[in-house]
């Protein structure tokens, strides 16, 4: 087996599973922690690409920076998609199979919206680090690759902050629990889960961007990502932040060694075969409730 | 043995909480055995366990001579184990009627190869509807009940699986003292067929006139087994539950 | 209405629709159509699993391509007429719905779901890898123009409309069946309280895996012909998520509980989507299905037939 090889790979996987990361963030948060299965969360991420895309080709802006100023509408637009979903469905108690279906069409709207607008083509963003790599002996880490892998980083590290430090997130994880007794402590568990629910969103801006850095996108992108950001929720533990960053480089190395060594056309099967051994043996994760 | 029911041992834990703590329970055929305890002290834990919507861990049950471990909760039913759930589970796209004709198609049918015709089906549906007093509302659907209809609902429900035990879980709260009795009465004319009842409560007056053995369940283990008037004397029940 | 006189009723409605057909000679009529069928077979498929027993199929595409390529191994193999093909693809997805059921039916809800659109990709890779079939390049089947039926000569695309007009016959009488026996009612106690129907003695295993082999079986039915239809299957399109979003919508559209739903939500939004690919785009579907779905799901949440019913309710009481 030639060591170089295996070695990039393995550190392409470390790169992409930090990225994985950030998109798996919102999943993390809407399914992990409010039981919320918002499978068009790939779908809002295009969004966020798209957006960083507009930005970057007509004002030169940065891209991370376009989905940084983007994030108060993403968090509107999780707000009231949070609202919508909780006057229709949660209230009613009908939240499996219609709130799947509400989801479900959200994704389709969002991913047709897309094409209308901007057609099949694929979209690339222009940045001073897409392009130049650091060489750390003869191992190749492309910046294309490694910017967006820290700055998911950082997205993840902020949220687990939060979630574990300020009042606020712990209320968010507290209502995933009790929300009976968050109720006693005089907090509006609705209210909670709508702030909850629009950071989710919010993260999406920010995995857009960082997609679009490191991949070429076009509308039906988001479809390949369905089952990987669930995938990573699963194997990770619903509701447990740093299970799901585990999970996600766990996923990415092990992507990244089947592409480089069997092919890229086998690479899906890898995290949709991750989350159906998960289901089947272990279905509270590795560090699951 | 000659116990119907035979509960040995058995222990279930949620995550590091443990619900039941080796718990041993033997109930005689023909038998009216009362079950009470604190809220959380494991009660329906252990009518799940013995029903079989949740597995056991450890320890085994043995109903009717035959071991259940490993049966599936709908197999218990076939072979003559009933419950009523504490909170009411109507199926709630059906009327009445039909909400008891499911146990009447799946266990008695299944069971003995009675109940042919439609029309023996309808007739057993008003029949047991009339026990429970909910015959006027047979093309009712479960949204029209008071709680306390579904409760009569829930029991004529764990009736019409014609069991050979059958365990009523608070199928009593918020009723009124008549309709208290109505209950207690219909029990005893169960119990007089031949069916043997485990009956959980927390109203004690229905308990102790309705109870042959009284056992007391407190944070997962069985503090006490016997007449209900020595187990309402013991000190430990006392302090345990009673003194609450 | 028992079942002999509903089959013969909606044998005649197929009869007088291909009359029709035949009678319009329009080519155009029998492509579109054939689509339109295809969705009242997958529509009524899916209700089945997802309807009646609450359980949502998000994998669709996988057991309708797996028809298809079922067909598309056998002819590379041996030609055989349809009808055979057919029959081979209802047993193939219906052994892989047996498979699935067994593996995943003992999630909960949301977990079910997503396990079955992680099956899905899981047969698409494998389908992609698989060279035999043609990978990722496609297949080419080619058909002759005509089909001789004792001296007479019909055109092949008609006979396909004729066939997938069959298959929605069986399916919906099916479903009626069904709705109307105890495996009915079986259905129907899965949906309320899956925990309740046990404990009245209901198999719920056993019952939901009869659900998913039937749903699965009759997605394979669908897809057999599909290769003879379209001329060239690749994994790409026929595992396309859009068979997944439109086999749900229809349902929930028209309506969940009855087989009426599906006829209903298949017709109306299949015909929408034939409408917008001749006047707009194809793109604009998935647009219109996303719509209606997220639309009825929030306002109508019974469908289209629970606006009737409780239209009908409140014009009793007045």
């Amino acid at each position: 087996m030639d060591f170089n090889l295996l070695i990039n790979a393995i550190f392409a996987g470390l790169l992409l599973g930090g990225f994985y990361a950030a998109v798996s963030a919102g999943i993390a948060i809407a399914f992990g922690m409010l039981d919320i299965v918002n499978i068009a969360h790939p779908a809002f991420v295009i969004l966020g690409s798209y957006i960083a895309y507009t930005v970057n080709i007509n004002l030169g802006v940065d891209p991370i920076l376009v989905s940084i100023l983007a994030l108060p509408a993403f968090y509107a637009l999780g707000a009231f998609i949070y609202q919508v979903y909780y006057v229709s469905f949660e209230k009613r108690g009908q939240e499996s199979l219609r709130g799947l279906a509400f989801f479900f069409g959200l994704l389709f709207i969002t991913e047709v919206t897309l094409i209308l607008t901007f057609g099949v083509d694929y979209r690339y963003v222009e940045a001073a680090y897409i392009g130049p790599s650091i060489e750390i002996g003869q191992f190749e880490l492309p910046l294309r690759m490694l910017v967006p892998c820290v700055v998911s980083l950082v997205l993840f590290g902020t949220i687990q902050l939060f979630v574990t430090r300020t009042f606020l997130g712990r209320a968010i994880m507290a209502v995933s629990q009790d929300q009976l007794a968050l109720q006693l402590m005089a907090a509006d568990p609705i209210r909670i889960k709508r702030i909850a629910f629009a950071i989710a969103i919010a993260t999406a801006s920010i995995a857009g961007a960082l997609l679009i850095i490191i991949q070429p996108v076009e509308p039906s992108v988001g479809r390949d990502y369905i089952g990987r950001v669930f995938a990573i929720c699963v194997l990770g533990g619903l509701g447990s932040m740093p299970g799901a960053l585990i999970a996600a480089i766990l996923l990415g190395v092990v992507e990244s060694l089947t592409a480089t060594f069997y092919g890229p056309s086998w690479a899906p099967a890898v995290s949709f075969g991750f989350l159906l051994l998960t289901l089947a043996v272990r279905p509270a994760g590795l560090m699951g409730r | 043995m000659s116990a119907l029911l035979h509960v040995d041992n058995i222990g279930k834990r949620f995550g590091g909480f443990v619900a039941l703590d080796g718990i041993d329970l033997e109930v005689q055929p023909g038998e009216r055995l009362g079950l009470i305890g604190p809220n959380g002290s494991g009660k329906s834990t252990l009518v799940n366990c013995i029903c079989g919507t949740l597995q056991n861990e450890s320890g085994s049950v043995q109903f009717d001579g035959h071991k259940m471990d490993g049966l599936a909760a709908h197999q218990r039913t076939h072979r003559g184990l009933a419950r009523s759930f504490q909170l009411p589970r109507p199926f709630h796209s059906m009327t009445l009627a039909d909400n008891l004709r499911i146990p009447l198609l799946y266990t008695v049918r299944a069971r003995a190869g009675l109940l042919h015709s439609a029309g023996d089906l309808d007739a057993r549906c008003t029949e047991l509807l009339t026990m429970v007093g909910l015959d006027k509302k047979a093309r009712h659907k479960p949204r029209d009940l008071t709680q306390v209809e579904m409760r009569k609902l829930e029991l004529a429900r764990a009736m019409a699986a014609e069991p050979k035990l059958l365990i009523a879980d608070e199928s009593m709260a918020g009723l009124s003292h008549s309709e208290i009795e109505d209950i207690l009465k219909l029990l005893v004319q169960l119990n007089e067929r031949g069916i043997t009842i485990i009956l959980i409560e927390h109203i004690m007056s229905a308990v102790m006139s309705f109870s042959q053995r009284l056992a007391v369940l407190v944070s997962g283990k069985k503090i006490a087994d016997g007449k209900p008037e020595d187990v309402v004397r013991d000190p430990e029940v006392v302090r345990a539950y009673i003194g609450q | 209405m028992n079942t002999t006189t509903f089959s013969t009723i909606v044998a005649a409605v197929g009869l007088a629709v291909l009359a029709y057909a035949h009678w319009l000679g329009v080519d155009y009529f029998y492509f579109a159509g054939y689509t339109i069928l295809q969705f009242v077979v997958l529509a009524t498929a899916w209700n089945i699993l997802g309807g009646y027993c609450g359980y949502v199929n998000f994998g669709t595409a996988a057991f309708f391509a797996l028809g298809a390529y079922s067909a598309v191994f056998v002819h590379k193999f041996h030609p055989l007429p349809i009808p055979v093909l057919i029959v081979i693809g209802a047993v193939v997805s219906g052994i892989v719905g047996l498979g699935m059921g067994y593996l995943t039916l003992r999630l909960r809800g949301a977990f079910f779901s997503i396990a079955t659109l992680a099956m899905a990709v899981v047969f698409q890779t494998l389908v992609v890898n698989w060279e035999y079939v043609g990978g990722s390049r496609g297949a080419y089947i080619i058909h002759p123009e005509n089909v001789e039926f004792a001296g007479y000569k019909v055109h092949y695309i008609e006979y396909l409309f004729t066939l997938m007009l069959l298959l929605a016959v069986i399916a919906i009488v099916t479903a009626r069946t069904i709705e109307r026996s105890q495996l009915g009612f079986g259905f129907a106690t899965i949906r309320d309280d899956e925990l309740a129907a046990e404990a009245c003695g209901v198999p719920t295993l056993r019952v939901k895996l009869i659900a998913t082999t039937l749903s699965g079986a009759f997605m394979g039915m669908a897809g057999a012909p599909f290769p003879y239809y379209i001329g060239y299957v690749q994994p790409q399109s026929a595992f396309a998520l859009d068979y997944a979003v439109n086999s749900i919508a229809m349902p929930m559209i028209g309506g969940t509980t009855s087989w009426v739903g599906p006829l209903v939500g298949s017709i109306l939004l299949g015909s929408a989507q034939q409408y917008a690919t001749v006047t707009i785009s194809s793109a604009v579907n998935l647009l219109i299905v996303g719509l209606m779905l997220v639309a009825f799901v929030i306002i109508a949440p019974n469908g289209l037939i629970g606006l009737v019913q409780e239209r009908m309710r409140a014009w009793r009481k007045s």
